[in-house]
């Protein structure tokens, strides 16, 4: 079997991100991007939910205060929601969430939202490369630092 | 034919592989008895036998077990292993089928495959499963998530080895009392309306061809042995090692065509996989050891399938693979070292030696004469010059009136062929006897489910290695003991796959004996394998719904596979996480919906007129829409055929036909305005020349076609010499003997704008495009000339026939290098110069007709049809089915189904086979009364609902109403059927007041919580 690759950088910062995908194209893409063995960072954690249109922000604001450092929304493109038009509403409600992050301290950067199909495993994880490592720049979440005082 | 009344409502299934399995699935679910017949110990055939499958990389026996514990499992499958078919009589409609089952000597009901029998047998054999790469004991299981699960006695032996002994040995450790040593043939008889062979064909036996040294050499194996060395439940346990020292080998090297296109074995024909297999193999290989070099030797790469090529680019860019365009003469050993040395020549023609570790030859398939032999004896059918069965390219499926056949055993190919031909053999099947549909069924009845109202959670945790799927990349026992640590679990066990039929048994018997009430499997996807584990949790009595997958596969052992420690330490907090949402799972109860016996077909070409008459053959009322004043669509521009298919004649019958049946209503220059509804029960508006229709329909088969592709390339549109295949058809078939002259030329090139960055995909049918119209122009004058230049020829089966035809008639097949494309001169009018690898020369051909291979592209309007049904299409724009190889008709939106040249570029016979395909699977939607609605809707807390109407703004189904109330306030009221379980209204109720089904607040917040 393949070796374990030893860490180079130890200390580096990993952040966790909450992921919430769609059922029907970005979980999929995501199970493409396994099926494919197209390797990408162990940092998000899947969950999986029937549309984007379901996150409620509450589970967003939930995993930030929880002290996650990220949150990923994944939904279909734009015209291709299994249910007509839930990721424009997820979009939508994602643009009032900013606002209330602002009202947080918390960067707008931590929440990302994209749009990944049933055949984009490599999109999805090229995307969680990309976000894996914003959010690394980004540094831990002010959250858990302000329990620590 | 026998008469309506003396209709049999049973099929009789031949071959128990995966083409046998998928018929016998189809017909049951439609609403007939199946009787299948597996002559060997259990079913799964070949597919069982293969590591992985392509171009996925999905593991072969994970999406082939949910099918056969289906299989099993279903109420109208009745199963017979070691059963061989003897006699069939009688006419179609009704037949009789005499078989002769073989002893098992070990009681199916009692057995409970625990092993102790096999510990104590003295005899070992080789292992025929394994193909001799081990031993077996003589009382064995064919495999070991062989299904039927149970052992069996081998007392024949194979001629070299001796089998059972009767020592009796087993029969003491038997602790059930399972195994009779006196159990005597039992002779069968079956009823039935019409029989299906799926009787599969076999791998090629290399030993007739010495100079690859198989059997003479340890290390040179066959792509079949090969498979069982890369499975994790095979000889070496997935480990990449040579035969004779088991030492992992650096340098392997794959030998294309063994036994294919090949005069010397009589096997002229391509065995059309082996390209795709070899790929896979290797790519497996180095997956599994990053050391291996691998390298292929080969003709042609024919990679014609759907995303094949991408699948070669990425196995030659990111795998290494390296690929020798070659002819070998000989493989000989280094007897010190038991390394081989392949002598070969390249592409220039000069002969070379190289030595490798291991040399894995690619076999191709042949027919298992003599099985088919007894069949021919008993049906009577014609074979072809390969020796396969002949059937009527218009009519793919049908060996004879009321007998039809499916998979190899009609020509070699890959899985996704033979299910689609599976499933258009019981399409076929159940229009015979749709008079007798449902008379011999019963429906499936589960034990009373468990109220767990009140009980505390108990969780039971199953976890996958998945063979080395997720075993080999993630510390499975820690997660299962991390798992037990959990609160409210109180079972936790590990699983080599959870998949497997005898693991069923193990989950059914750990919920009763642990008492458990919610269920996690932690495996792969829950998008494929959800519902398998779904009908345990009911076949244990409880409710399907308090149960939860975590993917540990898709999403920790297979995207981190060289972080061993990261990849487990994710995978405890997947199970964390999914326990802690599970704890507060709730029984569903799911509302049923009638389904609107009726179907939509969009697209009048071959494929929507045939799945319209499979459809309407088998009973239900059809409308076929057309966007064009003419049914027929590509067809119309197509002429002749090599295969002897009177184009004329089939549009002519098969549009005569749509047009006068009954139950078809036919809407040319017609299009589909909207569409509302799901699965059962959709409301369609279609705009026609005289106005807007509606219609009212149970499913939806998408069929609207493809286009040839028109290139900006060679002057195309800007010189009258300059002509695609399709305009060159038509202008060949209007030709006359003397209309082509002695010495006109014709150069034509293959891959026009295709296969390249811009249009990534093989057509599949333009090479055969480029054969036959060059065969036409031979044949109106035989002296004139015809260049093929091309990069692989793509006449995969028995197409390879017609290659040689050409050849044999003096047509010229050129090659280029797809990065030295042709360029074409006009100077001295058309020069076309390339350069041409195997000669090591630059060419220059002067022509008069230049003809351009350009393949199929997908309507643009594919687009405003994938929004519209909500269903998915690849980055080529051709629509994207559930899983390539075993729902190849299917999308995974329930209810709605794909076939024909929108799936994938396709040949006339291939469009017919999957347009009856998709008609089966519609029809077994059709052929149920009542669905199950979704589980997992939206539903209203009165008494937090303050009537705010939010909720009905955002609900894209128009599922929500106002219950108006002036005593007690305004509430919404979610209607169950309408619903689809979105869950747009729960994140947009300000009240809290809707949760969904499966997905509540209470149910996700705690997942939050096991995060950070």
């Amino acid at each position: 079997m393949v070796e374990e690759k030893k860490e180079s950088k130890k200390n580096e910062f990993e952040p966790k991100i909450v992921g919430f995908l769609c059922n029907w194209c970005s979980y999929a893409g995501a199970d493409l991007a396994g099926t494919s063995r197209i390797q990408y960072p162990p940092n998000v954690r899947i969950i999986r939910v029937m549309c984007s249109g379901s996150v409620d922000s509450v589970y967003i604001l939930r995993a930030l205060l929880e002290g996650a450092d990220g949150v990923f929304v994944g939904g279909c493109h734009p015209g291709d929601c299994h249910y007509l038009d839930g990721n424009y509403k997820a979009r939508r409600r994602m643009v009032l969430l900013r606002d209330i992050l602002d009202t947080l301290g918390l960067e707008q950067e931590r929440v990302w939202i994209r749009w990944i199909s049933a055949s984009e495993g490599q999109q999805f994880a090229e995307t969680m490369r990309e976000m894996t490592e914003a959010i690394r720049k980004l540094g831990p979440t002010p959250i858990t630092k302000q329990w620590n005082i | 034919m026998a008469k309506k009344s003396e209709m049999v409502g049973a099929v009789a299934v031949v071959g128990g592989g995966i083409a046998g399995v998928q018929s016998s699935l189809d017909l049951a679910d439609m609403g007939f008895k199946v009787y299948l017949l597996e002559k060997s110990p259990a079913i799964g055939g070949v597919m069982a036998q293969l590591d992985k499958t392509f171009p996925t990389n999905d593991c072969s026996m994970c999406i082939l077990s949910p099918k056969l514990v289906d299989c099993v499992r279903h109420a109208n499958i009745k199963l017979f292993t070691n059963t061989e078919v003897k006699k069939i009589e009688g006419k179609p409609g009704n037949f009789v089928v005499k078989a002769l089952k073989k002893p098992r000597y070990v009681d199916l009901e009692k057995c409970t495959s625990c092993g102790d029998c096999e510990e104590v047998c003295p005899i070992k054999l080789p292992n025929t499963f394994e193909q001799g790469l081990s031993d077996r004991k003589a009382i064995y299981k064919l495999y070991p998530q062989a299904i039927p699960n149970a052992y069996v006695i081998d007392k024949e032996g194979d001629g070299e080895h001796r089998g059972c002994v009767d020592c009796m040995k087993c029969v003491d450790a038997c602790k059930v009392g399972a195994i009779n040593h006196d159990e005597k043939p039992e002779n069968l008889k079956f009823d039935v309306g019409a029989v299906i062979v799926a009787a599969g064909s076999k791998p090629f036996n290399p030993i007739i061809k010495p100079e690859f040294g198989y059997k003479q050499y340890k290390n040179v194996m066959t792509s079949i042995e090969f498979e069982r060395v890369l499975s994790a439940s095979g000889p070496f346990e997935g480990k990449v090692i040579r035969p004779s020292d088991k030492k992992p080998p650096k340098k392997i090297a794959w030998v294309h065509c063994v036994g294919s296109r090949d005069k010397s074995v009589e096997h002229e024909y391509c065995s059309s996989m082996c390209c795709m297999y070899t790929a896979k193999e290797a790519v497996i290989a180095k997956e599994h050891d990053a050391d291996v070099e691998p390298t292929v030797f080969y003709i042609d790469v024919r990679s014609f399938g759907k995303d094949f090529d991408k699948y070669i680019d990425r196995a030659k860019k990111e795998h290494g693979l390296r690929y020798v365009r070659s002819r070998i003469s000989e493989i000989m050993e280094d007897p010190k070292t038991e390394d081989l040395v392949i002598r070969y020549e390249d592409d220039s023609g000069e002969l070379k030696e190289e030595m490798f570790n291991l040399v894995v030859l690619s076999v191709g398939l042949c027919i298992a004469e003599e099985q088919r032999d007894e069949l021919i004896e008993q049906l009577g059918f014609e074979v072809n010059e390969f020796g396969f069965v002949q059937t009527c390219p218009d009519d793919p499926v049908v060996l004879r009136p009321g007998v039809f056949v499916a998979g190899s055993f009609l020509e070699p190919q890959a899985i996704p062929e033979s299910v689609m031909q599976a499933s258009a053999a019981a399409a076929n099947a159940a229009a015979l006897l749709k008079d007798a549909r449902g008379t011999l069924v019963k429906e499936k009845q589960y034990p009373a489910e468990r109220d767990v109202s009140g009980e505390k959670p108990r969780v039971g945790v199953f976890v996958c290695h998945c063979g080395i799927n997720i075993g080999g990349y993630v510390d499975v026992p820690a997660v299962v003991k991390f798992a037990e640590s959990l609160d409210d679990v109180v079972y936790a066990e590990a699983n080599l796959y959870t998949c497997s039929e005898d693991t069923q048994k193990r989950i059914v018997d750990a919920i009763k004996k642990h008492n458990l009430n919610r269920i996690i499997v932690a495996a792969c996807t829950p998008r494929t394998h959800e519902p398998l584990f779904q009908k345990s949790l009911r076949e244990a009595g409880l409710n399907p719904h308090l149960f939860e997958m975590t993917n540990i596969r898709e999403q920790c052992s297979w995207v981190h596979m060289d972080k061993f420690k990261d990849a487990t330490e994710k995978a405890k907090q997947l199970v964390a996480m999914t326990v802690a949402k599970t704890r507060f799972l709730q029984p569903i109860q799911e509302a049923e919906i009638p389904v609107i016996q009726k179907a939509l077909v969009i697209g009048g070409g071959i494929a929507g007129m045939t799945a319209a008459l499979s459809l309407a053959d088998q009973g239900y009322e059809t409308v076929l829409v057309e966007k064009e004043p003419v049914l027929g669509g590509y067809l119309n521009k197509v002429y002749y055929t090599v295969d002897g298919v009177d184009i004329d004649q089939l549009l002519k019958k098969t549009v005569e036909k749509v047009q006068n049946h009954n139950l078809i209503k036919v809407y040319t220059g017609s299009s589909l305005e909207s569409l509302k509804g799901y699965v059962g029960s959709y409301e369609s508006e279609i705009k026609t020349s005289k106005g807007t229709v509606k219609f009212s329909h149970g499913v939806v088969v998408v069929t609207v076609g493809a286009s040839e592709y028109k290139p900006n390339s060679y002057l195309y549109g800007k010189n009258l010499q300059v002509l695609t295949q399709l305009e060159l058809e038509k202008k060949l078939s209007d030709c006359q003997q003397d209309d082509i002259h002695d010495g006109d030329t014709f150069v034509m090139i293959q891959c026009v704008e295709s296969r390249d960055e811009k249009r990534p995909y093989c057509s599949r049918i333009c090479c055969m495009q480029a054969v036959k119209n060059a065969i036409r122009i031979k044949e109106l004058s035989p002296k004139a000339e015809v260049f093929v230049l091309y990069r692989d020829l793509m006449t995969y089966g028995f197409k390879e026939k017609f290659y040689k035809d050409a050849r044999m008639k003096g047509v010229m097949f050129l090659q280029y290098d797809a990065e030295k494309k042709p360029i074409v001169d006009t100077k001295d009018g058309l020069m076309v110069k390339f350069f041409e690898p195997m000669l090591q020369k630059k060419l220059e051909i002067p022509t008069d007709t230049l003809v351009l291979s350009t393949g199929l592209q997908p309507n643009l309007d594919n687009l405003v049809i994938a929004q519209m049904l909500k269903v998915p299409m690849n980055d080529d724009g051709f629509f994207l089915e559930a899983h390539v190889k075993l729902r190849p008709v299917d999308f995974s939106t329930r209810g709605v189904f794909v076939a024909g040249n929108c799936h994938t570029p396709k040949f006339i016979s291939e469009s017919i086979y999957q347009a009856q395909a998709a008609a089966a699977r519609a029809a077994t939607i059709l052929a149920q009364p009542k669905l199950t609605a979704e589980p997992n809707i939206a539903v209203v807390d009165e008494d937090l609902c303050c009537g705010c109407k939010t909720c009905i703004a955002v609900c894209p189904y128009n599922a929500i109403d106002l219950t108006e109330d002036i005593k007690n306030g305004n509430v919404s009221n979610i209607n169950e059927g309408l619903c689809q379980g979105c869950g747009t209204c729960v994140s947009a109720c300000p009240s809290s007041a809707i949760q969904q089904r499966g997905f509540k607040d209470k149910q996700i917040l705690p997942i939050l919580d096991e995060i950070v």
